[in-house]
């Protein structure tokens, strides 16, 4: 396609032609309507001097006679710009006057008529047009008084030169303007076409260009930007996905060929195969959960799970879960706390237990003070000087128009800088490399919170990690958050 | 509820179109003693199911000709209430509380092991066929009375914890059948995750600290690489 052919198929230059045709035709009409006022008015000027100078000859004539009348109009006739007379006898027979020559039965017919005419004193030049009034005198005399129509014509004509001068100027102006507003507005286009042949390409990190008008196109480009922020989002966490896939699927998918490979190398007995089997299972069982989580990850990111959204209270998620963690915690000689204050929102139950749950596990596993502080031995395992150091604390609760759900253990946390690394898939700090588990906890709790429109937080306890789920509210209850706080004490 | 009815010849059906996987489940189930036919498509397994022949039906979710739901949906249309266990590839909650709206009876998400859906379908068949709900369980000496909580073992009457008694009351429920840490999970506790760590074990091992210890029999049963079960006597 021609630079041309883009130029005039462009909806703004098509809107240019359609209001340069109705701008068109408005100064069409009003020149037209202007021209026909004037042509009127010019009309009726002519028709009121001319009915003056008809009673005032007709006055002479009752007065003075044929001859007094004559004798004015001979004189009258003289006068420059003079109008036009003739006086006619019975017959036909022109006695005074100015004309020369009339139309066909002018004379005959009485009243208003337009006429083609020459002067007595021009009478080489073309026929003038003329507007007359013709009256038969009382003796049977004939008088035409008229006047030349040149004037009327004169000022139609400029009238129409004007109309013709204004529409040219109207059709180039409106083109030129169209042209360039066109051309402003594809450029903006070819502009953001190039940047999504870019993005289609394969680099996602291409924007739109948004100028600073705030106009319907940077508007699009505003959304279409959004919308490539999501997508480069989800690119890169299916790429991150794949990438960790790679590592963290592949490892122990590698491990559980070698245990399968190796039991079947060295001949043992029927106890050792049933061991390596069973450590299969167990390996395959590890995958099939971390695969679970990573398919749930995936649905929540993507919005997938909207369907089973319900009213409900944190503070029983957060008691549930601490239930059920409260015996495995013990068992690992950390205190399980919860405190909660009611705080209802709205959103799926299930997600919302199962992220807690995850950031519970999490604790149990990382959140225990760091060993290396203290001295070996079984005298310092819980320092009588250090209570609440092996303690989680699970809260529930509401603030603003939020409700935190939030885990706080007094482990050695996690540097301010790595914080952020910590939530995406996969990532298992790495001190954290040799304990159990997908590494998918935090990545799940975080696409959870966003499912909900709300955040994952990590914040330093001072020692420890302090990790809070903050979903919007349920509305409608913002003020009448109760403040009694409930407390559980573990058994 | 005696062990024995789990010697009878179960009658199973199992629709699914993949044929190694159909395979595996019919020679799986016949090796534990079922019966098991097998329909590789929606309108066959329809059609067979509708025979009413069949104690438990085992449906992929995704089936050929016929959606694995709709063969439910048309079979509880037609007052046919055989309980159906649903298989998926899809399985997250949504799907789960889909595939329950549809009729079905219980849901195990693709890649299951064999061990789970074992002990769900002996589960699903014993709350189709079996007795219905007693006020009192008991396996062995032991003794749980649902109305009035109390539970008493041999002449000792324990003190449990509420949801020590509720997943007690569970086991007994299924007293001889292999009752998963999924199956306990979801149906105890009510959640349908997977924990990373072994808290169910942790339950059980307080629980078992209650009811067993000090005793010479051991009721609460660890049965490896599937669960746990409770039953009077060793076999």
């Amino acid at each position: 396609m021609t630079a041309f052919g883009k130029l005039i198929r462009t909806t703004a230059f098509r809107l240019t032609l359609v209001y340069l045709l109705l701008f068109a035709l408005f100064a069409a009409s009003l020149l037209g309507y202007f021209a026909w006022n004037t042509r009127r008015l010019i009309t009726e000027q002519i028709t009121t001097t001319v009915n003056g100078e008809f009673s005032e000859l007709n006055d002479l004539f009752t007065r003075r006679g044929v001859r007094g009348l004559i004798y004015a109009i001979e004189n009258r006739a003289l006068r420059p710009g003079a109008n036009l007379y003739l006086v006619t006898t019975p017959t036909g027979q022109a006695v005074a006057g100015n004309v020369a020559a009339l139309g066909n039965g002018v004379m005959a017919t009485q009243g208003w008529s337009e006429t083609i005419y020459h002067r007595l004193d021009e009478e080489q030049q073309a026929p003038h047009r003329a507007l007359v009034r013709v009256s038969e005198l009382s003796n049977g005399f004939r008088l035409l008084v008229g006047r030349d129509l040149d004037e009327r014509k004169r000022i139609f004509g400029i009238v129409a030169k004007a109309a013709q001068w204004s529409m040219l100027i109207v059709v180039v102006l409106g083109l030129a303007g169209g042209v360039f507003v066109a051309r402003r507005v594809l450029r903006r286009i070819d502009a953001m076409t190039g940047t999504t042949r870019r993005i289609m390409e394969g680099d996602l990190s291409g924007r739109l260009p948004v100028g600073r008008s705030g106009d319907e196109l940077d508007r699009l480009a505003d959304s279409l930007n959004a919308m490539l922020e999501r997508i480069e989002a989800l690119m890169t966490g299916l790429k991150e996905v794949s990438d960790n896939i790679a590592h963290d699927l592949k490892t122990p998918l590698t491990r559980l060929r070698n245990r399968a490979e190796e039991a079947l190398a060295t001949s043992g007995s029927e106890a050792e195969y049933r061991a390596a089997l069973e450590r299969t299972i167990e390996e395959s069982d590890g995958l099939i959960r971390t695969f679970n989580a990573l398919l749930m990850i995936a649905r929540a990111e993507s919005g997938q799970v909207n369907g089973n959204m319900e009213d409900f209270d944190a503070a029983d998620i957060a008691n549930g879960i601490h239930e059920l963690y409260e015996p495995l915690a013990e068992d690992k000689g950390i205190t399980l706390r919860v405190v909660t204050q009611p705080a209802r929102l709205h959103g799926n139950r299930e997600l919302v237990s199962q992220a807690l749950a995850n950031l519970v596990e999490n604790a149990i596993k990382y959140g225990k003070p760091e060993p290396s502080i203290q001295p070996p031995g079984p005298l310092v395992a819980v320092g009588a000087d250090e209570p609440g150091q092996t303690e989680i604390l699970i809260e529930a609760r509401r603030e603003g128009d939020s409700v935190l759900l939030s885990v706080t253990d007094h482990g050695p946390g996690i540097p301010e800088a790595d914080r952020k690394h910590a939530v995406e898939r996969f990532v298992r700090l790495e001190a954290s490399r040799t304990q159990p588990g997908s590494g998918l906890g935090l990545s799940l709790a975080s696409a959870v919170a966003t499912l909900h429109r709300g955040e994952l937080r990590l914040s330093d306890a001072d020692p420890g990690l302090r990790v809070t789920l903050a979903i919007p509210a349920l509305s409608g209850e913002g003020l009448a958050v109760q403040t009694q706080s409930l407390e559980s004490h573990p058994v | 509820m005696t062990l024995i009815e789990t010697e009878n010849h179960m009658r199973l059906l199992i629709i699914e179109d993949d044929r190694e996987s159909a395979d595996y489940l019919v020679k799986a189930f016949r090796e534990v003693g079922y019966v098991a036919d097998l329909a590789s498509d929606g309108e066959e397994g329809l059609s067979l199911a509708d025979t009413g022949d069949y104690d438990v039906l085992v449906i992929d979710r995704m089936l050929p000709k016929r959606d694995g739901l709709s063969v439910i949906g048309t079979l509880r249309d037609k007052g046919n209430r055989t309980p159906a266990l649903i298989l998926s590839a899809l399985g997250q909650v949504d799907d789960r509380i889909k595939g329950l709206r549809a009729g079905g009876d219980d849901y195990l998400p693709k890649p299951y092991s064999f061990a789970e859906l074992l002990a769900r379908v002996e589960v699903l068949s014993r709350r189709h066929g079996g007795p219905t709900e007693e006020m009192v369980y008991r396996v062995g000496d032991l003794e749980l009375d649902r109305l009035s909580h109390r539970v008493v073992r041999g002449k000792d009457e324990l003190t449990l914890q509420p949801r020590e008694f509720r997943l007690l009351e569970y086991l007994m429920k299924h007293a001889g059948q292999v009752v998963t840490r999924t199956m306990l999970l979801e149906n105890v506790w009510d959640y349908h995750f997977d924990p990373q760590t072994n808290v169910i074990d942790v339950h059980i091992s307080r629980l078992r600290s209650k009811i067993d210890k000090g005793f010479e029999r051991p009721l609460l049963h660890t049965i490896r690489g599937a669960g746990y079960m409770i039953r009077d006597g060793i076999r």
